[in-house]
C-alpha cells in the first residue's frame, strides 16, 4: 500500500510546491498588496479605462484574424502533403519562441513607414501602419496565431476521417463535408485553440511597443498601461494588473465550460 | 470461377478492377444484378471491405471498370471517375459512422439535405424513414444515447433515405448482440427485399449470408475463390477458409475412377465419381466413426490413425487424426471416453463411400 501512496505523494509535493511559488504567492501578493480603498477612483480614471477597451478590442480582433487565417494553415498543414510541410509547420511556430520584442521588430522593419512593405503602403496607399491600432491588432495576431493553428492542426490530424466518407457517399461536397463533418469534429480544439489565442494575445507586450508604441487610447493596452503605472505609481499597476486578470479568468473559466468541457465528445 | 468477358445481359453493377491497398491487392470480378444480393465472405483483411470502398469510390481502381446501370463510374484507362458524391450508392459502414453532432434525424437529413432538398422537405422524408425502421421515438437521441440495434436502423435509414440505386452494407450486424442480431437481421431482410437495385453485403456469418443473400462471393487475400449459392460454398468449398467455415473436412487428392488417391499414399473411395484428374475431396467430420478395433462389415474406407488433438464441444467432441488420412471426426463425449481418445492414442476411422464427396479441383 505504501508504494502506491509513495509516488502520488512526491509528484503532489513537486507540483504543489510549483504551484504554490508561482502561481498562488504571486497572485496572493497583488490581492494584498492592492490599495482596495483607490479601486473607485483607479475604476474611473478615463486612462485605465481606455486600456481596458483598447485591450479588449485589439485581442478580440487578433482572435477574429487567428480564427479567419489560422484555420486554412492548420487544415492544410493537416490534410494536404506538400514539400516543406514540415518547413511550414516549423515557421508557424516560430513566434511562440522568437522574444515578442524580436517579432516586433521584424513587424517594423516589414510594415514600418520605411520599411520592406510600408514604404509601397505609405507611396501608393497612403497607408501607414506602425503605432497604429492596426498595428496592435498585427502585433498580437503575430504572437496569438500559433497558438490557434498548433491547437488546431493536431486536432485536425488526430480526428477520424471516416465520417467525412460517410458524408461523401450521402452526397456531400467538399466544401459541406468540412463545415459540416470536420468542423463540428473538432469544434473543442477550436474553442481550446481560441481560448489560448485571446489569452495570449490580451498578455501580449513585447511585439505591441515595438511595433505601435504605447499611445493613450490608440495601442497602449492594459499590459502597457501596466507597464507605464509602474514607473510613477505601483499600487495603481498593481490594481490593474488585478483587473486584467480578473478579465482573463471570468473569460477562460466560461470558455473552459463552453467548449473544453465537450472536447471529448468526439470520442 | 471468373464470371468470364461481360456479356451484353449486362447486370446493374459491373466490377471487374483491381486495387492496391497497402500490401494487398485486391483483384474482383463481380455483377450484381438488380434486386439482387451478394453476400462477400472472406477471412479478416482479405479486402472485403477495399471492394466495397472501390464501388463507392472512396478508393480509386487503379485498373478495370466499374459500372453502374451502364454509366462508367471508374474507369482508369479511360481517366473516367465519377466522384463518391455523385454516385448514387449508399452505404452502411461497419462502424455505422452516425455523425456525433447530429441527432438521429439529424443524420438522416444529411443526405437529403446534401442531394438537394428542402430543409422542412428533408425532415419530413427523414423522419418517414425513422417511422420505417422502427425508431421514429428516438428522433432526437444523440448516436451516444442509441443501443446497437438502434444506431444500426439509423444508419440503414441514413443510407437508404438518399434513395440509392446500389447498396452497401459493411457487416451490418457484427457489432450486436446475439438477441438484437435477430431483430436487426429481420428488418434488413424486410428492406433488401424492398430495394430493387443491386446489394452488396460484407459479412462472416453464414446465417446472415443465408437469410440475406442470393448468392455469395468469396474473397481471400484480395482474391476471388469461390461464387455461387452458399449451398454450393457449404457443400463444396474450394478453399482451407471456405471448408472451415462450412464445418467440413477438405482434402485434395487425385482421382482415378471411385478412388481418390491423397497425398500422403492413402486413398478414399467415393461413391460418385468425380471424374478423373485433379480433386476436391469433402467430408463432414460427423460422418467419421471411430472404433476402438479394427471395424468390420459395410464401410469400405478404413483406416488406421493417431489421435493428435482433442476439442471438447460439451456432448460432441471434435478429433484431429494424424496419418494418412488427416480428418477431424465428431463424435459423442460418451464415446470417445469408452474409447479411450486421449492425443497419442492410436484409433480406427471409418466413413462410407457416400460421404465422400469428390469434385473437380
Amino acid at each position: 500500500m505504501t508504494r502506491h501512496r509513495a509516488l502520488p505523494l512526491a509528484l503532489g509535493l513537486l507540483g504543489g510546491l510549483g504551484l504554490l511559488v508561482l502561481v498562488v504567492l504571486p497572485v496572493a501578493a497583488l490581492a494584498v498588496r492592492a490599495p482596495w480603498s483607490d479601486l473607485e477612483d483607479l475604476l474611473g480614471d478615463r486612462t485605465n479605462r481606455e486600456a481596458l477597451r483598447l485591450s479588449l478590442v485589439v485581442s478580440l480582433w487578433a482572435l477574429a484574424a487567428s480564427v479567419l487565417v489560422g484555420f486554412p494553415i492548420a487544415w492544410l498543414l493537416a490534410r494536404v502533403e506538400f514539400p516543406g510541410r514540415a518547413f511550414v509547420r516549423a515557421l508557424i511556430t516560430l513566434p511562440m519562441v522568437v522574444p515578442p520584442v524580436v517579432g516586433g521588430v521584424a513587424l517594423l522593419v516589414a510594415f514600418g513607414r520605411r520599411g520592406l512593405v510600408g514604404q509601397w503602403l505609405d507611396q501608393w496607399f497612403d497607408v501607414r501602419l506602425a503605432y497604429t491600432t492596426t498595428a496592435a491588432v498585427l502585433a498580437a495576431t503575430f504572437v496569438s496565431l500559433p497558438f490557434f493553428v498548433v491547437t488546431v492542426e493536431s486536432a485536425l490530424r488526430a480526428a477520424d476521417r471516416r465520417p467525412e466518407d460517410a458524408a461523401r457517399t450521402l452526397g456531400a461536397r467538399p466544401g459541406t463535408v468540412l463545415w459540416r463533418v470536420t468542423l463540428p469534429g473538432v469544434r473543442g480544439a477550436i474553442g481550446a485553440g481560441a481560448a489560448l489565442a485571446w489569452a495570449r494575445a490580451l498578455g501580449e507586450f513585447g511585439a505591441t511597443i515595438t511595433f505601435a508604441g504605447s499611445f493613450e487610447g490608440r495601442t497602449q493596452t492594459m499590459p502597457l498601461a501596466i507597464s507605464k503605472a509602474l514607473e510613477r505609481d505601483v499600487e495603481s499597476a498593481i490594481l490593474l494588473s488585478l483587473g486584467l486578470l480578473a478579465v482573463a479568468v471570468v473569460v477562460l473559466v466560461a470558455l473552459r465550460e463552453r467548449w473544453w468541457g465537450r472536447a471529448r465528445w468526439g470520442r | 470461377m471468373g464470371a468470364g468477358p461481360v456479356g451484353t445481359m449486362s447486370s446493374a453493377l459491373q466490377l471487374q478492377g483491381r486495387c492496391r491497398v497497402g500490401d494487398l491487392e485486391v483483384c474482383a470480378d463481380l455483377e450484381v444484378g438488380d434486386g439482387e444480393t451478394v453476400a462477400i465472405l472472406g477471412p479478416n483483411g482479405a479486402g472485403k471491405t477495399s471492394l466495397l470502398r472501390m464501388v463507392c469510390g472512396l478508393l480509386p481502381l487503379t485498373d478495370g471498370t466499374l459500372r453502374l446501370d451502364g454509366t462508367t463510374l471508374d474507369e482508369p484507362a479511360s481517366g473516367r471517375f465519377v466522384p463518391t458524391e455523385d454516385r448514387p450508392i449508399g452505404v452502411v459502414f461497419q462502424d455505422l459512422l452516425l455523425f456525433p453532432h447530429l441527432d438521429a434525424v439529424g443524420n438522416v437529413t444529411f443526405g437529403l439535405r446534401a442531394r438537394g432538398r428542402r430543409r422542412g422537405e428533408a425532415r419530413e422524408l427523414a423522419t418517414g424513414w425513422l417511422e420505417r425502421l422502427g425508431v421514429a421515438g428516438l428522433a432526437t437521441a444523440r448516436p451516444t444515447e442509441l443501443s446497437g440495434g438502434e444506431a444500426q436502423r439509423v444508419a440503414l435509414a441514413r443510407a437508404l433515405a438518399i434513395e440509392p440505386r446500389a447498396l452497401l452494407l459493411d457487416e451490418p450486424l457484427a457489432a450486436l448482440d446475439a438477441e438484437v442480431r435477430h431483430e436487426v437481421r429481420r428488418v434488413l431482410r424486410e428492406h433488401l427485399q424492398l430495394h430493387r437495385g443491386p446489394c452488396l453485403l460484407v459479412t462472416h456469418d453464414l446465417v446472415d449470408a443465408a437469410v440475406l443473400a442470393d448468392r455469395v462471393v468469396v474473397l481471400e487475400a484480395g482474391a476471388v475463390t469461390a461464387t455461387g449459392t452458399l449451398e454450393d460454398l457449404v457443400a463444396r468449398p474450394r478453399t482451407r477458409w471456405g471448408a472451415e467455415l462450412a464445418g467440413t473436412n477438405l482434402l485434395p487428392a487425385s482421382a482415378v475412377g471411385a478412388r481418390l488417391e491423397l497425398a500422403g499414399g492413402a486413398a478414399l473411395v467415393t461413391a460418385e465419381p468425380p471424374g478423373d484428374g485433379p480433386v476436391l475431396v469433402a467430408v463432414r467430420p460427423s460422418a467419421v466413426a471411430l472404433h476402438a478395433v479394427e471395424p468390420e462389415g459395410s464401410p469400405r474406407n478404413v483406416w488406421a490413425g493417431t489421435v493428435a488433438e482433442v476439442e471438447g464441444l460439451a456432448e460432441r467432441v471434435r478429433v484431429q487424426l494424424a496419418g494418412p488420412v488427416p480428418l477431424v471426426a465428431e463424435v459423442t463425449a460418451a464415446a470417445a471416453r469408452d474409447m479411450g481418445i486421449v492425443p497419442g492414442a492410436t484409433v480406427w476411422a471409418s466413413v462410407k463411400a457416400t460421404e465422400v464427396r469428390a469434385y473437380l479441383r
